[in-house]
């Protein structure tokens, strides 16, 4: 097993989904030769030619309206947003027209369209660039929203995301690119779509995230062991549909529960969370369910992000809140 | 000498034109190649589709149909350019666009299903290349050079072609899907049929731009202005792009000029509070049909006992087709739960055992 980062787990996948499947297409701005902004796609243009992983002109709707066009004629697109907040030139093409083209046709066409895109705070971007955007992703019927939080779940998750017969939103949080390796194989995996992770075991409450907050409560978790608090972490990877047999589980067996996203508190998918313990679990419940959310402000300027962004500290202090509750 | 540019450049898109008014050749060098019963076949499924929009006119104002955009006045523009496709070619429509991809092959009493918003007026037949009605404006452009480039990586010998109107030239994925089509060299026909009112905004205001078909040139491609009430000026001009595309010389734009006649859809338009009736008179000495009788009559090839027949089948056939409609089993709200995703996720699961329940009682 080789070590990887989470960039390169994902170039991996779309390495072995190219293998795998001739019809699979990457592409996208400077996706070619360049290899992405970010090298997601270093090497994949000279390995699998320029038909298969091609450089799009600079148009966002124009790249969803080409997945769609060649989902009709039997090809399976990787496209990139190059940055997620550049969605909204295509909120047409994703929300209004890929995700609904099985339910349109009776399920005669589909759409087996992967939207890969980096997005997520603490890089310091210009503006709309880092923005948590996927609460407007998660509530569009007909999509598939996968945020992974691992190398090991990256390359997993994107091979499925790849090989679903319809539209997933697979969103790779920036911070995570290259913070941390871990083992990943080289050979191909699949992690399954629509199912949670429990990333630490606890008894006491329940820490219900995703993407890199999942870091940020794991190191929350370790500092709360030390005061005798344990924390179970249940990572949603897949964020649309919601996994709620896991987290129902673990709220069960904790009784408490705290809901932690990098997005602001109306947005994410936070909201969604709360109501659906709300409606399952309320008498299992010892204390109100709480959020770590950003605040409700458009994601900031790189100046103040560090201030904006939740940290560990809020995760504690959330999770006091409810333990003493 | 920026302005002499531009005159210049508008001075190239001169409206292609085969039959004049009178239904006489005026540009006999571009008649196109087609037989007699190609011209009778031409005529039949321009009055075809004519008695197929008063009927649905009707049917809607009956409250028996549901949303409709009337078509007549633009019956040259839609057929013309199907009539120069193959049947493996694909349509991509836009939402005024149904008889064309009912003279592609969807079935009629499904072009009613999709009318009444039945799921079933999508389902699309095997072996037909044509999609939905797109109600989004724009949208279908830039899927258009998706499919186009498509059947370019798949070596298919066939093109992609799509419809919008002078408003939907506003757009910017008219433009993306120009230039993505452009750039790509893939086998595309852009059809903008110019009916002169974005419901009720003039074409004149759309744009500065003298011609939609000189925005092809913004693209890099050719771009063509053609009568769109002359139903051989508007084949030829789609062979040719079809031609084009074939080769691998990429896409074509087409602006047809024409005219609707009816309100934008049946849904409280009001065209009189827009347009007068001088303009539709002048428009209505166009007709597509008028000119394309006279000229056959002038070669013994159309009659009046001819044009009844085309009539009578045309209703007969429309009244089978709602008929079908109407026996079609009413949708459900699981029928729409389970098209949603080939894996139902968990809550949809949920949800469509709430409504089988429901609708089992």
């Amino acid at each position: 097993m080789a070590q990887m980062t989470m960039i390169q787990a994902i170039t991996d996948a779309m390495r072995t989904e190219l293998k795998n499947d001739e019809n699979v297409l990457v592409f996208g701005e400077d996706v070619g030769q360049y290899g992405g902004v970010f090298r997601a796609t270093e090497g994949l243009q000279k390995e699998f030619g320029e038909d298969r992983v091609f450089d799009t002109p600079l148009a966002e709707s124009g790249i969803s309206g080409l997945s769609i066009g060649l989902s009709l004629t039997g090809f399976r697109s990787v496209m990139e947003i190059q940055f997620f907040g550049f969605v909204f030139e295509t909120m047409d093409g994703i929300a209004g027209q890929m995700s609904r083209l099985r339910y349109r046709s009776g399920d005669h066409y589909n759409a087996p369209v992967t939207v890969r895109s980096p997005f997520g705070g603490g890089v310091k971007t210009p503006e709309l660039h880092a923005d948590s955007l996927e609460g407007l992703m998660a509530q569009s019927p007909g999509l598939r929203v996968v945020v992974p939080s691992s190398p090991y779940d990256a390359k997993g998750l994107l091979i499925s995301s790849i090989r679903d017969n319809d539209p997933v939103v697979f969103l790779e949080h920036m911070k995570l690119y290259r913070s941390f390796r871990e083992e990943v194989p080289e050979e191909e995996y699949t992690v399954d779509l629509d199912k949670a992770a429990v990333k630490r075991e606890g008894k006491d409450v329940s820490i219900i995230t995703y993407g890199a907050m999942v870091q940020t409560s794991l190191k929350a978790a370790d500092e709360l062991a030390e005061e005798g608090i344990e924390a179970e972490i249940v990572d949603l990877r897949t964020i649309s549909p919601l996994d709620m047999e896991t987290v129902l589980e673990s709220v069960k067996k904790t009784n408490r529960a705290i809901v932690v996203q990098e997005a602001q508190k109306q947005a994410g998918i936070a909201n969604n969370v709360v109501a659906e313990i709300n409606e399952h679990a309320i008498l299992h419940l010892e204390a109100p369910v709480l959020r770590v959310t950003a605040p409700d402000t458009v994601f900031p300027f790189a100046a103040a992000e560090d201030v904006w962004l939740p940290d560990h500290t809020n995760v504690i202090e959330k999770v006091k809140s409810v333990v003493n509750f | 000498m920026t302005t002499n540019i531009l005159e210049q450049a508008e001075g190239h898109f001169e409206m292609f034109q085969v039959l004049n008014e009178e239904g006489e050749v005026v540009n006999k060098e571009a008649l196109p190649d087609l037989s007699d019963e190609d011209l009778k076949e031409l005529m039949k499924r321009m009055v075809y589709t004519r008695i197929f929009d008063q009927r649905a006119v009707s049917l809607n104002r009956q409250g028996r149909l549901g949303f409709y955009a009337p078509v007549a006045g633009q019956e040259a523009s839609m057929l013309g350019s199907q009539y120069a496709l193959e049947q493996k070619d694909w349509i991509i429509p836009g939402y005024r666009d149904v008889p064309q991809i009912v003279w592609h092959g969807l079935p009629l009493y499904q072009a009613f299903l999709f009318s009444r918003g039945h799921f079933h007026g999508g389902q699309i037949p095997e072996e037909l290349n044509v999609l939905s009605p797109q109600i989004i404006i724009g949208a279908q452009i830039v899927q258009t050079a998706g499919v186009a480039l498509g059947l370019k990586k798949k070596g298919k010998d066939s093109v992609a072609i799509t419809y919008t109107g002078d408003g939907g030239a506003s757009q910017g994925d008219f433009y993306e899907g120009m230039n993505f089509a452009g750039s790509f060299k893939a086998p595309a026909i852009f059809v903008v049929q110019n009916n002169q009112f974005a419901i009720s905004v003039p074409a004149g205001e759309q744009t500065a731009a003298k011609t939609i078909a000189q925005k092809a040139v913004a693209a890099g491609i050719p771009g063509v202005q053609v009568d769109g009430m002359d139903v051989l000026a508007v084949y030829a001009a789609t062979q040719e792009a079809r031609s084009r595309a074939l080769n691998g010389e990429g896409p074509t734009l087409l602006e047809t000029l024409c005219y609707r006649y009816g309100p934008h859809t049946m849904a409280g338009d009001d065209p009189t509070r827009y347009r007068t009736s001088d303009l539709d008179d002048e428009w209505e000495k166009r007709d597509p049909l008028v000119r394309f009788r006279k000229y056959l009559e002038s070669k013994d090839l159309w009659s009046e006992e001819q044009e009844n027949e085309v009539v009578d089948k045309a209703k007969e056939e429309i009244k089978a087709a709602i008929k079908e409609a109407d026996d079609t089993p009413k949708q459900k709200v699981s029928d729409l739960i389970e098209n949603m995703h080939e894996v139902l996720p968990p809550h949809l699961k949920d949800q469509l055992e709430e409504y089988r329940e429901k609708e089992s009682k």
